[in-house]
């Protein structure tokens, strides 16, 4: 009897390991998505890149001018979690992505897989750039192919143990790594599509200025809506048409604080939003115009004070 | 008529303090003052308003005085404070805070000595001058309290 319930015990056990293999396993896109991958345009692709915002976070601290072009890596992301070291990203054969597929670079973006199949930790925005059009992420793989390699070896990160089996962000993903909008708008309004597209896609705005609940999703309940900064001292602002937020501001008051850094009160940005600004300012005007657009349609919520 | 004395006395005292001890609402007030300052350059900048040279110099002599001296608006103990959003970086570094105002107040300097008489001559040197409000607030200031 004994003997049967430690059977029992051991089946079940197996088969909770095996269900949570499932559950964990990388997702990958699918291959019909990928033919033109290795096709992409450079010239768009350098758009995307300050869209996406990928030297804020894979360039050095402090970067400046074209060193904003070096994407070595080990930038330091300070969160409530543990330290986050960015990878390199330069087409450095061993230390960086020279290596990578188009196909695996674009697992990479949108399903958060590394080449080996591992998860990605989502400090990492692959749950922003799952809404990307994969034309855009062809056309970025062209550009980021174009930089200069740096020859830097990547950092381990900096976390307590739970957070270092990657495998259990498998489930993570299951409950928050989709690639529906967000925000509903009116479909037939190309500029608020692209700002949509812009804002919860490449831009990856929501990372910063959502808050996020316990296991660091985004609250979707207060997209938008500020809250503590994932880094650091002092919080981020609310970016909703709230009067807490940019209620008070006017579609071109947006667009110019993006282009210039400057507010209505000509206070300037500050902290990692300079970074940020400086990279929307690479845009077209048109791009800065309909991320205002798409920032006064989201829902108005009250700022949370902490 | 004594305890009038004495409340008129504990009342300049308490102002008196009240002035030297609220560092963090001085210091914003004089970085306000700069961003009305700028909100002037800004208009002519963007051709909103007409160029006018005693505008220009008015607004950079503001900015110019706000430099001065403001670094010792932030002594140990108002890293916090009345929604203060001076980043936590200014009391690490405090030489590194102290040579980016430096820059400022040598910046503007230049571009009063500049008297830039049309509005060629000020973009000159008005976009040396901005250039300080990004470089110092993407290190030395929080985004929001």
């Amino acid at each position: 009897m004994l003997k049967a319930l430690i059977k029992l015990a051991g089946i079940a056990a197996l088969l909770g390991v095996a269900v949570f293999w499932f559950l964990t396993a990388p997702n990958p896109l699918p291959a019909n998505m990928l033919t033109g991958i290795e096709n992409g345009d450079v010239q768009n692709g350098e758009l995307v890149f300050f869209a996406g915002g990928c030297a804020s976070c894979h360039a050095k601290l402090g970067a400046k001018g074209d060193e904003k072009l070096l994407l070595g890596g080990r930038h330091p992301l300070n969160t409530p979690f543990g330290t986050f070291y960015a990878p390199n990203i330069t087409p450095h054969l061993e230390n960086g992505i020279g290596s990578w597929t188009g196909a695996q670079f674009a697992n990479a973006m949108m399903r958060g897989i590394a080449p080996d199949g591992s998860h990605y930790y989502p400090a990492f925005p692959y749950t922003s750039y799952a809404r990307m059009e994969i034309e855009d992420i062809a056309d970025l793989w062209a550009y980021m192919k174009t930089l200069k390699p740096v020859d830097l070896s990547n950092l381990e990160h900096e976390l307590p143990l739970p957070f270092r089996l990657r495998r259990g962000l498998g489930l993570w993903k299951t409950l928050f790594l989709h690639n529906d909008p967000i925000v509903e708008i009116d479909e037939n309004d190309p500029q608020l599509a692209r700002g949509r597209y812009l804002v919860e896609g490449p831009a990856h705005c929501g990372a910063c200025h959502t808050p996020r609940n316990l296991i660091g999703g985004m609250d979707k309940s207060k997209w938008l809506a500020g809250g503590p900064a994932p880094e650091g001292k002092g919080s981020i602002p609310n970016i909703t048409p709230h009067k807490t937020g940019l209620g008070p501001w006017t579609l071109s008051d947006i667009a110019y604080s993006l282009e210039s850094g400057f507010t209505p009160e000509y206070d300037s940005f500050g902290s990692s939003m300079v970074s940020v600004q400086e990279n929307m300012a690479k845009l077209p005007a048109s791009d800065r115009e309909a991320i205002a657009a798409y920032l006064k349609v989201v829902a108005a919520v009250p700022t949370v004070k902490p | 008529m004594r305890k009038v004395i004495l409340g008129t006395i504990a009342a300049c005292i308490f102002a008196g303090t009240a002035v030297y001890a609220e560092p963090i609402a001085d210091r914003k007030a004089a970085m306000k003052n700069v961003g009305m300052a700028m909100g002037s350059l800004v208009k002519m900048v963007k051709e909103q308003m007409d160029y006018d040279p005693n505008v220009a110099l008015l607004s950079f002599a503001v900015m110019n005085n706000a430099s001065i001296g403001i670094t010792s608006l932030f002594p140990e103990g108002t890293e916090m404070g009345i929604d203060t959003t001076a980043g936590p970086k200014i009391w690490e570094d405090m030489a590194g805070f102290n040579t980016a105002m430096v820059k400022f107040q040598a910046d503007t300097a230049a571009a009063i000595a500049a008297k830039p008489a049309d509005l060629d001559a000020f973009k000159a040197v008005f976009g040396p001058v901005a250039a300080n409000c990004a470089a110092c607030h993407k290190v030395y200031r929080l985004s929001q309290p």
